[in-house]
């Protein structure tokens, strides 16, 4: 039996940085699920890939860049329109307790 | 009937009178009405709006001053491309009720040209899947075999067009999003470069891979999608500033001569014998037109699929981290503390393949997992790249099977890995960031649509149209439409 | 105790670039508005948008990197920094990581006498935050709220080399820095506002060790006074632990100004994964040569260069110079008017006391605005210097050159204020106050020598100020004696 990819411990801390609330079902579900697509691409690791460069751009471009010139701003009623919360002026957010 | 023609037909009719646009609108509305309850391509219909539009499309015409080939003409839109004032989902619970305050550049791009916007289609969640059954809403049905998926993630563009439920519709690209269901649903769909077309607004799914591309009846039309929203656009630094041709100069020229290349990797055991037949069938047929073929070889075609499914869920991750309940979307209430209130939010919004996607991705991102992930995912992207730039030295285009099955059944698919499969052919060309795109071929003994990809070189789209349609002037598949009754 | 411990200090400074618009956005990065009305779907991070840089803030940047001394990274490229926080609206930051757009400079200071180089790691650009007001304060709010005009505003990222051993050379390290960001023009150098921020890692460890210790990091310090305040109650509260055999914990530490010490932030003792990649929504940069030369050859001279040269060509002292230089505004006007004037020193004078008291030394604007030119003043000094005025007249022409603009022989003529010097004219005012003071000259005589200037000041109110002093002692000092 190969060794597991992803540890149920792991996948409980992935959950946490990623902010995503998971059942014990889920978690579960998820655990196995990652391990079967981890072990699928662990294929990769049998490419020599010694001396390639990564590719991050698919086409090729470098110095993309603009004049400082000011834009209009949007109005702050359509910023806020979507707003779950809306404060008055402000976006408003549930108490923050450090982590 | 309206509906039934293409775009160029259309604008033929409105140009010399025969038909206005507000006629034609209204013949799609009503359509739309019709046949929607066994399709189920639209998220949002915006019928008023249409006729608004509609009716301004029938003055410029009526005052000999109309716009363009799309004046007038009723599209659709995938609803992962943000339209202003009009609700867009992506597919998901977590954007529900986002109304956007600006247009992307492709929408404001087609609202120039006069285009009439029918309303938002269904799609996979993120542009996650490949059947639309992710969406977080309905499953789109394929309108050949209302028991099966059109394809993913634009399943609701391609069975629109397919359905004659609009005259054309955009969809995105990131890993065979459009070339797939338009496969699955017997339509025209055409991935541009990567840069080709500007992704200001696309809500993002994977960065370095998403491409917006047009699904339409036919070749010519798709060419006259592409003119509109094709070129640079200062809001988008990955848009190349290459001049943007005439898709439509040559399009008749045919293909005596053109160096077809097929490569041999995309003839697995897996595929399916009928469309293997199919497309063998059109690479004889091409032959018979003049092109001169040739076996290639694209030895990392394997290993594309893997590659893909680090890279595009790590950007996919960070992508989505923006959903978090703080500024737009849902936000679910009672949290006990802002952390909850994260957790909860995206636990509750996001759907369970979009989870997995962010799930990997994180891990692929994270210490110590960067380099043998992410890293080397991105050195397997080059070699796959230099595989097409290789084969590019010896012929102009490649054909290939578009996928390797037909439109399965709804809910066959349950394994991810299953799923994935489904686009062995197509991610490799997003990897190269290639132009690409299917086309009719044949049908299955049961009727399915077959399949014809086509892929480029970097920027010339004009070739791969040209051999499409090349094929498609040749052979009666384009013609046929699927048996909707209301 | 302390001086059993080597203290190592790093500074991390965040610079707000005095660009017109943000870093990736063309929103206006001007301070003071209403909130949430200096934004749009890009800073905001709605679904869908894209960042652009801005080539203005790479040129800040390039700027600020030569005049550190960093060599500049032609291949640079921007990153994602992931973490989750309301004032973070795409729950990244895109910063640079591991291709910062340069590296490996130098500062070279002045402490306590001694000359020290504190090395430059690396400088980097990125985008700022919004703002969290919270309802009280953040241990007790039920709620808060985002501002986000601030989100997407240029930020240069310059951190340290853990050089510095004292507060003090982390204070000198912080001014120097500052001077020459305000220099450049690329940031206004407000540590009470915020425009600029520093953030400091210290640690302590045995003399001789070649390890470093455990390093805390420290927070919210909005001065140079509370730098070195704060560093020195660290340096303090790290010595006793370790004397008393505590660990030190490696956490942030918030500095309080008004309780005088650190308190700990409740974190955990784990690093940030960050998940830094590369952007792929932003191309590299690929700095062309001519475009760095561009930018080397319209530095302006730097602060400690013009110090120097103040006290090599005009030859005022290190105190006077360090004043001088302290903005290039005011560098500028004393330069200025030291060149139209054969006394440049006397200049230094009048415009590090008399200037100064008027307009505020490191305001650019206002010494640009300031009605008193630097040419006028030099045309005041040189009245002082050939007589035409006394030295305390010129202070109130001074005021009123500055109130109305006019330069000084214009309203010495216009008011009659040309000294009198005539020894004549002078001597029958001089024989007049003998006269109306005898009990004065019998105090000079007997000895009060005090009794000397209060005749002097009875002349000069006799001529409304316009003796010319010098003239009115030799006469006393004459006249006296023989009354």
């Amino acid at each position: 039996m190969p060794e597991p990819k992803i540890t149920m411990k792991e996948v409980e801390q992935v959950a946490r940085l990623a902010r995503l609330t998971l059942s014990d079902a889920e978690k579960e579900r998820m655990r196995r699920e990652l391990d079967g697509i981890l072990s699928y691409i662990d294929k990769l690791r049998a490419l020599d890939t010694e001396g390639v460069p990564p590719t991050s751009h698919a086409v090729p471009m470098t110095n993309v860049m603009r004049e400082d010139e000011p834009t209009a701003s949007f109005p702050r009623e359509d910023m806020l329109a979507n707003a779950p919360d809306p404060a008055g002026e402000f976006f408003r957010v549930p108490r923050i307790i450090e982590e | 009937m309206p509906t039934s023609l293409t775009i160029h037909e259309l604008g033929a009719r409105f140009r010399c009178g025969l038909v206005r646009p507000t006629e034609a609108v209204r013949a799609y509305l009503d359509r739309v009405v019709a046949l929607e309850p066994k399709v189920k391509a639209y998220l949002t219909v915006t019928a008023k709006a249409a006729l608004e539009q509609a009716a301004a499309a029938d003055a410029r015409f009526e005052s000999g001053t109309p716009r363009g080939p799309l004046d007038g003409i009723p599209l659709a839109i995938k609803d992962v491309l943000c339209t202003r004032g009009v609700r867009t989902t992506s597919g998901s619970k977590i954007l529900e009720s986002f109304v956007p305050p600006y247009d992307a550049t492709v929408v404001a791009r087609l609202r120039s040209a006069g285009a009439v916007i029918l309303g938002k289609l269904n799609m996979d969640e993120f542009a996650m899947g490949s059947s639309t059954e992710n969406s977080a809403y309905f499953t789109t049905r394929n309108p050949w075999d209302l028991a099966r998926v059109p394809g993913g993630s634009s399943g609701g563009s391609a069975a629109a067009v397919a359905a004659d439920l609009a005259a054309a519709a955009l969809g995105t690209d990131t890993g065979g999003s459009i070339r797939q269901p338009a496969a699955f649903c017997g339509t025209v769909g055409l991935k541009p470069t990567y840069g080709r077309v500007s992704r200001y607004g696309l809500i993002a799914f994977a960065s370095s891979l998403d491409q917006v591309g047009p699904f339409a009846k036919d070749v010519e039309d798709a060419a006259l999608m592409l003119q509109v929203i094709a070129g640079h656009d200062p809001m988008d630094s990955t848009s190349a500033t290459v001049a943007v041709p005439d898709y439509g100069a040559g399009l008749g020229q045919g293909v005596e001569g053109l160096r077809v290349g097929i490569p041999a990797e995309y003839f697995i055991d897996g595929l399916d014998p009928e469309v293997e037949a199919a497309v063998r069938a059109a690479i004889e047929t091409l032959r018979e037109l003049g092109a001169k073929t040739e076996s290639v070889s694209l030895p990392h075609t394997e290993y594309g699929l893997a590659a893909y499914y680090v890279i595009a869920p790590a950007e996919a991750s960070s992508n989505l981290a923006r959903y978090d309940g703080v500024k737009y979307g849902l936000r679910v209430p009672g949290a006990r503390d802002l952390i909850d209130m994260y957790s909860r939010t995206r636990g509750a919004g996001f759907g369970a393949e979009v989870k997995r996607r962010v799930m990997l991705g994180t891990y692929a991102l994270s210490a110590g997992y960067y380099d043998a992930y992410y890293g080397k995912a991105q050195k397997v992207r080059t070699l796959v790249q230099r595989d097409f730039q290789q084969a590019f030295e010896r012929v102009d285009v490649l054909v290939a099977p578009t996928t390797p099955g037909v439109a399965f059944k709804m809910g066959e698919r349950e394994d991810p890995l299953q799923m994935y499969l489904n686009d062995v052919f197509t991610i490799p060309v997003n990897l190269a960031g290639l132009p690409g795109l299917s086309i009719p071929a044949g049908f299955t003994q049961t009727g399915l649509p077959i399949g014809l990809q086509i892929i480029g070189r970097p920027f010339d789209e004009a070739t791969i149209l040209r051999t499409a349609k090349a094929h498609e002037a040749a052979t009666p598949w384009h013609g046929k439409k699927p048996e909707l009754a209301p | 105790m302390i001086h059993a411990y080597e203290v190592v200090i790093g500074l991390e400074v965040h610079a707000q670039l005095l660009t017109r618009t943000k870093m990736f956005c063309g929103c206006s990065t001007a301070f003071g508005a209403p909130p949430n009305t200096q934004t749009c779907p890009v800073c905001q991070g709605m679904p869908g948008t894209l960042p652009v840089i801005n080539r203005r803030a790479i040129e800040f940047g390039i700027r600020t990197a030569l005049a550190i001394n960093c060599t500049v990274n032609a291949d640079n490229r921007f990153a994602r920094k992931h973490y989750y926080y309301p004032d973070m609206p795409k729950n990244y930051q895109i910063s640079q990581y591991e291709e910062p757009l340069a590296e490996h400079g130098h500062l070279d200071l002045e402490v306590g006498g001694a000359a020290r180089r504190i090395g430059i790691q690396r400088l980097h650009l990125e985008e700022d935050v919004g703002k969290l007001i919270h309802e009280g304060n953040l241990e007790t709010a039920q709620s808060s709220q985002v501002d986000f005009n601030r989100a997407g505003v240029p930020l240069m990222e310059i951190v340290s080399m853990p050089d510095m051993r004292t507060s003090d050379e982390a204070a000198a390290y912080l001014k120097s820095l500052r001077a020459i960001v305000v220099y450049l023009g690329v940031c206004d150098g407000n540590m009470e506002e915020g425009s600029m921020r520093c953030d400091a890692n210290i640690s302590l460890r045995r003399r001789g060790a070649t390890e470093y210790g455990t390093k805390v990091e420290i927070k919210n310090m909005n001065s140079f006074k509370n730098v070195q305040h704060a560093l020195e109650y660290e340096i303090t509260r790290q010595a006793r632990a370790l004397d008393s055999g505590q660990r030190i914990v490696q956490e942030t530490r918030l500095w309080d100004p008004d309780r005088g010490h650190t308190v700990s932030m409740r974190s955990k003792e784990f690093a940030h994964d960050y998940r830094y990649f590369p952007e792929p929504d932003l191309p590299p940069l690929d700095v062309e040569p001519a475009w760095i030369e561009a930018v080397r050859s319209s530095l302006p001279e730097l602060p400690a260069a013009r110090r120097q040269r103040f006290m090599n060509v005009y030859a005022l002292n290190v105190h006077d110079a360090e004043v001088a230089t302290q903005s290039r505004g005011l560098a500028d006007y004393f330069e200025t008017a030291a060149k139209a004037s054969a006394n440049p020193k006397t200049i230094a004078n009048w415009v590090l006391n008399e200037l100064l008291r008027l307009v505020p030394g490191d305001d650019d604007k206002a010494i640009a605005a300031c009605p008193l030119t630097p040419v006028k003043l030099a045309g005041l000094i040189t009245l002082i210097e050939d007589g035409t005025i006394s030295g305390k007249m010129a202070k109130d022409v001074f005021e009123t050159m500055y109130r109305s603009g006019e330069d000084a022989r214009t309203i010495v003529s216009r008011e009659g204020l040309a000294q009198v010097a005539d020894a004549g004219e002078l001597g029958v005012v001089v024989d007049q106050v003998l006269a109306q003071h005898a009990k004065v000259v019998k105090d000079w005589r007997n000895g009060k020598k005090a009794a000397l200037g209060f005749l002097v000041g009875q002349v000069m109110k006799a001529t409304a100020g316009k003796a010319s002093p010098a003239v009115v002692n030799s006469l006393l000092t004459d006249k006296l004696p023989k009354v």
